[in-house]
C-alpha cells in the first residue's frame, strides 16, 4: 500500500462526530482490539490504517517519524536497512509479523517486548506525536529531537491511553543501532534459582536483553558488542550451564505464539517490583511464565479478578486482565489516579468521542 | 550575573491577608521554618536566572509531607498561589517568586530514605541533591545516571520538575527515563502516588506528564529512582577540527557506525578558549571546534569501539585527536567542558545561556545564522553543544550595566530560539520554559495547542494556584507577542522548507 496522508479526512470525521453526537472506535490494524475494556458497541469505526508512511527517518540522528497507520513490519524493514531498531521490541500480536499492527496502536497500547527491562519501554523512546483531539483540532506535542521540555509532555501521555485522548496521527521515536551480535541460551532450573539468577545478573554491568523463565528453564539473551557478549556468555556459563538456541523463544514470547498462551482461561499480566519472589495465586488452576527479569508474569487462571488483583497488589504491583475473561475488569487503579485520568480525558475529549469505555467503564 | 530590574507584573499581597496567612502558617510549621522578614526573603528572590527577581510574600520550609499537605490545603482554601522551589538552580525563572504567593522550599527534604542495592532503586526526598544519590550509591557500585552540570547543587525534585538532562543522556536517558515513581501532593493537599516500581501501569502515562511540569501540576514530595551498575571502563577521546560542520559530520559518522557514546559534547572556538583559560585543560586553542566522545562498557568493548571512533575521526578530517590515558586525564578533558559556563562567566561581565535543541543535520546552518545574528547585535556568542542529542547552549556574552544591553541580548536570544523551531527543533531541551521562554512558547505552539496545555493544567489545578504565569503563556500574551502566525508548517519562509 502506498504512503498516504489522510489527516484532513480523519479530522473531518472527528468534526462530524462532534456535530452529530456520534462516538468513534479508533482502529489501526485491529491487532489489539482484545486489549482494554470493551468499546461501547454503538461507536462508529474510524479506520486509521490508511494514514501511513514513514515521513522522516534520520539514521544518524537516531530519530524516525511515521504516520500512525504505518505497519510495524514496514518500520522494521526501513530500520533494518540502516542497521537500527525500535529497542522496546513492540509486540505486533497480528499473527503476520507486524504486517497489520500499526505504529499508532503500538503507542496507544504502550506495550513492550522482552527487552523492556534492559532497553526501556515504548514510552521511553517516544519523542513526539501529532494528534486530533476531541475538538477536532490537529495538535503537535514533543518533536523529532531527543530533548524537549517545552510545554507538558502530552505525547508520552498518549502511551497507554488506548486512544481515549485523541486520534494519534504520527509518532516520532528515538531508535538505536542493532547490536552486533545476539545470542540466546536456556538452562534447566527451578523457579527460585531462575529468579535469583535474574536478580543478581541484572545488577551487574552485562549485555543482557532478555531474562525469562518458561517451561522450567531459565532463558537469557545477550546482545551487544561481540566481545562483551562472549565474555558474558562465559560468566553465565560458569554459574548456570546453559545451552545455546536459535533465539526464536523471544519472538514467541513477544508475540504470544508460545504454546503456553494457547489456552482458554483468561490471561493476566502481573507487573511486579524488581526482586518479587514466586507468586501463587490459585495453586489448582494457575499456570505462569516469567519475563522481564521477574517483573512481568503471565498468568492463566480462572480465579476471580479480585483475588488475582489483590495478589499482585500485595506484592507491590498490579494485575491487568490481558486476554479473555470479563473485559470490563481490565485494570485495578487507585481512585485518585482514576480521577485524574477521567479529568484528563475530559481535557482532551470533552464530549467523549473517542473509544468510549475502552480505558475504563464510563470513560 | 548582574541584575536589572526585570520582573513580570504581579501585585503585592495586601498586608492584612499576608498577616492572616502568616499566622495560619505558624500553626503548621515551626517558627524557624517560616521566613517573613525582608532580609530572610532576599535569598529566595531568584533562581539561577538572576536577571529576574521578585520577593515572595513568605517562604515556608516544611519538614514533613503532612506539613506540605497542610500548607497546600491552607493555600487552596485561601486562594493563595504556591511556588515550589528545590535548590533554585533553574535557568528559566521557574522558581521565580511572586509577591502574592508562598514560596514552598523543599530544602529540608534532604534525606535519602532507602537505597535498595539488590534491586537497583533509591527512594529519596525531593530536596536531595542529584549528586548525593550517586555518592550514596557508589558504595554498591551503582549510580544515578542523569548528571546535569549543576549536579552538586540541584535537587532531584527540581530535576523531575524540569526533566533535567546531563552529558550522559544520549545513552542513559533523561530524568524521565530514570524515575520509577513519584509521590505528589496535589493543589488540594491530597497525597498521591504516580508510577510504580512495577513496570508499565496501564492507563495514560501520568509519570511522564509530571516530568518537566515545572511545579504547575503538583508538589513532588518523594522520588524513587533507578540505579544502574557503574560501567567497568570509561574512556574519552578529544578530537579537534578546523571547521565546525566537519565536526558535526563526524559525530553523525560515529552514530551511523552503530556506536552510542556515553557522552558526546562539542564546543566552538570561543567556548574552547574560555574553558581552556579557566580550567587549564590543554584544549587545542586554534581549533574551530572540538568534541569529547566518551565510551563506556566492558574493557574489550570500549577498546574495540574506540578503535572504530579513532578511524572515523581520522577519516573525518580531525586536525588532531587524543585519548585520555587514564582516569585523571579523562577528568581533565571533562573539566574544561563541565566548567564552560563559569569559564564564559569570567570572560564577560554577564552571559545568557540559551537551551535550544535542533536536528543535528542543521547544525551548520544554525551556527551560520547565529553568527550573522551575533554580528547584527554586536554581541559575541560561545557555543557548547550536547552533540549526541542536538541540544545547543549558545552563551550570549553581554554587559548588563550597559544601557539596553540585556534587552538586546534577550531579543537576540529569542531569535535564536525561533531559529531552532524553524529548523524543526525546540526552544528548550532541558532548562524549561519558566518565565524566560514564555513568549517563545507562542512560536513553538499554536493557540489550539496552548489551549490544550491549559486544559491539562486545569485537570490538576482548576484555579491555577500552582506556579501561576510560568511555562504556558496565556493566549492573550501570545497575541501581544504577535508570534502566533509563526508555526510549524507556516514558517515565515516556507520556500526554505527546513533547509
Ligand atoms: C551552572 C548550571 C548548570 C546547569 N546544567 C544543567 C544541565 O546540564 N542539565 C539540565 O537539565 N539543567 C541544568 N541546569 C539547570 C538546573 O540545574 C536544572 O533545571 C535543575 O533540574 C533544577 O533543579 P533545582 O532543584 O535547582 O530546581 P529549582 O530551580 O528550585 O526549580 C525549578 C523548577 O522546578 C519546580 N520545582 C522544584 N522542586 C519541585 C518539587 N519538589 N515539586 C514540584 N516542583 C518543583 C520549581 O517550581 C521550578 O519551576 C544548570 C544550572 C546551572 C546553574
Amino acid at each position: 500500500m502506498a504512503d498516504h496522508d489522510i489527516t484532513d479526512n480523519l479530522r473531518e470525521r472527528v468534526a462530524e462526530a462532534m456535530t452529530t453526537g456520534a462516538t468513534l472506535r479508533l482502529v489501526g490494524g485491529d491487532s489489539k482490539s482484545f486489549y482494554g475494556c470493551e468499546v461501547d458497541p454503538s461507536a462508529t469505526t474510524l479506520e486509521i490504517a490508511g494514514h501511513r508512511g514513514i515521513t522522516n527517518y534520520q539514521p544518524t540522528e537516531l530519530t524516525l517519524t511515521a504516520r500512525a497507520g504505518t505497519p510495524l513490519s514496514e518500520l522494521r524493514a526501513a530500520l533494518d536497512d540502516a542497521g537500527q531498531m525500535l529497542p522496546f521490541e513492540p509486540p505486533a500480536f497480528d499473527g503476520c509479523d507486524g504486517a497489520l499492527a500499526t505504529l499508532g496502536g503500538t503507542v496507544a497500547c504502550g506495550l513492550s517486548g522482552p527487552a523492556r527491562p534492559f532497553n526501556g519501554a515504548c514510552r521511553d523512546f517516544l519523542l513526539g506525536t501529532r494528534i486530533i483531539n476531541g475538538r477536532a483540532q490537529v495538535l503537535r506535542f514533543g518533536g523529532e529531537v531527543m530533548k524537549n521540555v517545552a510545554g507538558y509532555d502530552l505525547s508520552r501521555l498518549m502511551v497507554g491511553a488506548l486512544g481515549s485522548f485523541g486520534v494519534i496521527l504520527d509518532a516520532s521515536f528515538k531508535v538505536l543501532p542493532k547490536p552486533a551480535v545476539t545470542r540466546s541460551f536456556s538452562a534447566a532450573c527451578d523457579l527460585e534459582t531462575a529468579l535469583a539468577t535474574m536478580r543478581e545478573k541484572r545488577m551487574q554491568y552485562l549485555p543482557l536483553t532478555g531474562a525469562s523463565y518458561v517451561g522450567e528453564r531459565l532463558h537469557y539473551r545477550l546482545a551487544g558488542a561481540t566481545s562483551s557478549v562472549n565474555e558474558c556468555a562465559q560468566i553465565f556459563h560458569n554459574d548456570i550451564a546453559g545451552e545455546e538456541d536459535d533465539g526464536s523463544h523471544w519472538q514467541a514470547l513477544r508475540e504470544h505464539t508460545h504454546p503456553f498462551f494457547d489456552d482458554t482461561r483468561p490471561l493476566w499480566r502481573l507487573a511486579l517490583p524488581p526482586g518479587t519472589g514466586p507468586i501463587t495465586v490459585d495453586s489448582s488452576s494457575a499456570d505462569q511464565i516469567v519475563d522481564w527479569c521477574g517483573q512481568q508474569r503471565w498468568l492463566l487462571s480462572d480465579a476471580p479478578a479480585d483475588i488475582i488483583q489483590a495478589c499482585a497488589r500485595r506484592a507491590g504491583g498490579h494485575a491487568t486482565r490481558f486476554r479473555r475473561g470479563d473485559r470490563n475488569l481490565f485494570q485495578d487503579g487507585e481512585p485518585s489516579i482514576q480521577l485524574l485520568q477521567t479529568r484528563l480525558k475530559a481535557a482532551f475529549d470533552p464530549s467523549g468521542l473517542f473509544n468510549p469505555g475502552k480505558l475504563a467503564a464510563g470513560l | 550575573m548582574s541584575v536589572s530590574a526585570h520582573t513580570p507584573d504581579a501585585t503585592e499581597m495586601p498586608a492584612a491577608a499576608r498577616n492572616h496567612l502568616i499566622s495560619a502558617l505558624r500553626d503548621i510549621v515551626s517558627a524557624e521554618c517560616l521566613l517573613t522578614a525582608q532580609d530572610e526573603l532576599a535569598p529566595y528572590e531568584s533562581d539561577g536566572l538572576a536577571v529576574y527577581r521578585q520577593r515572595p510574600a513568605v517562604v515556608v520550609l516544611p519538614e514533613t509531607i503532612e506539613q506540605v499537605q497542610a500548607v497546600m490545603r491552607l493555600c487552596h482554601a485561601e486562594s493563595v498561589p504556591v511556588i515550589a522551589r528545590g535548590a533554585g538552580t533553574g535557568l528559566s525563572g521557574g522558581a521565580l517568586p511572586r509577591p502574592d504567593a508562598v514560596t514552598l522550599g523543599l530544602g529540608k527534604f534532604n534525606r535519602i530514605i532507602e537505597i535498595d542495592a539488590q534491586h537497583g532503586t533509591a527512594r529519596v526526598q525531593p530536596g536531595v541533591r542529584n549528586l548525593a544519590i550517586s555518592e550514596a550509591a557508589a558504595d554498591f557500585d551503582l549510580y544515578y545516571a542523569p548528571d546535569p552540570s549543576s549536579q552538586i547543587a540541584c535537587s532531584i525534585g527540581g530535576n523531575v520538575a524540569e526533566n533535567a538532562g546531563g552529558v550522559h543522556c544520549l545513552k542513559y536517558g533523561l530524568t524521565v527515563h530514570n524515575v520509577l515513581q513519584v509521590e505528589v501532593v496535589t493543589v488540594e493537599g491530597e497525597r498521591i502516588t504516580i508510577g510504580s516500581t512495577a513496570p508499565d501501569t496501564p492507563g495514560a502515562d501520568l509519570l511522564a506528564l509530571m516530568h518537566g511540569s515545572e511545579g504547575l501540576l503538583g508538589v513532588i514530595v518523594e522520588v524513587t529512582v533507578k540505579l544502574l551498575p557503574v560501567p567497568p571502563v570509561a574512556k574519552v577521546l578529544l578530537a579537534a577540527f578546523d571547521d565546525v560542520e566537519r565536526a558535526g559530520d563526524c559525530v553523525a559518522d560515529i552514530i551511523a557506525a552503530g556506536i552510542v557514546p556515553a557522552g558526546l559534547e562539542m564546543m566552538d572556538n570561543a567556548a574552547i578558549l574560555a574553558s581552556d583559560d579557566f580550567a587549564q585543560c590543554g584544549y587545542p586553542r586554534d581549533a574551530a571546534a572540538l568534541f569529547l566522545c566518551e565510551l563506556d562498557g566492558s574493557a574489550t568493548e570500549v577498546d574495540e569501539q574506540m578503535q572504530q571512533v579513532i578511524a572515523l575521526v581520522e577519516r573525518g578530517g580531525a586536525t588532531q585527536w587524543r585519548v585520555a590515558k587514564d582516569d585523571a586525564e579523562r577528568a581533565v578533558f571533562w573539566k574544561g567542558r563541565k566548567s564552560a559556563f563559569p569559564a564564559v562567566g569570567r570572560i564577560s561581565p554577564d552571559y545568557y545561556c540559551m537551551d535550544g535543541t535542533i536536528p543535528r543535520r542543521h547544525l551548520g546552518t544554525v551556527l551560520q545564522r547565529m553568527d550573522a545574528l551575533s554580528k547584527e547585535y554586536g554581541l559575541a556568542i560561545a557555543n557548547v553543544f550536547h552533540a549526541g542529542d542536538g541540544n545547543l547552549h549558545p552563551l550570549i556574552l553581554f554587559d548588563a550595566s550597559k544601557d539596553g544591553e540585556l534587552e538586546r541580548t534577550e531579543e537576540l536570544g529569542g531569535k535564536i530560539l525561533s531559529l531552532c523551531v524553524e529548523v524543526g527543533g525546540t526552544i528548550t531541551g532541558e532548562h524549561g520554559v519558566g518565565v524566560e521562554k514564555i513568549n517563545q512558547m507562542c512560536v513553538q505552539f499554536n493557540s489550539d495547542e496552548i489551549e490544550q496545555f491549559h486544559a491539562v493544567k486545569a485537570a490538576f489545578d482548576p484555579n491555577g494556584l500552582l506556579n501561576p504565569g510560568k511555562a504556558i503563556p496565556t493566549l492573550q500574551r501570545c497575541a501581544e507577542f504577535g508570534a502566533l502566525h509563526v508555526h510549524h508548517g507556516e514558517l515565515p519562509h516556507p520556500e526554505l522548507e527546513r533547509f
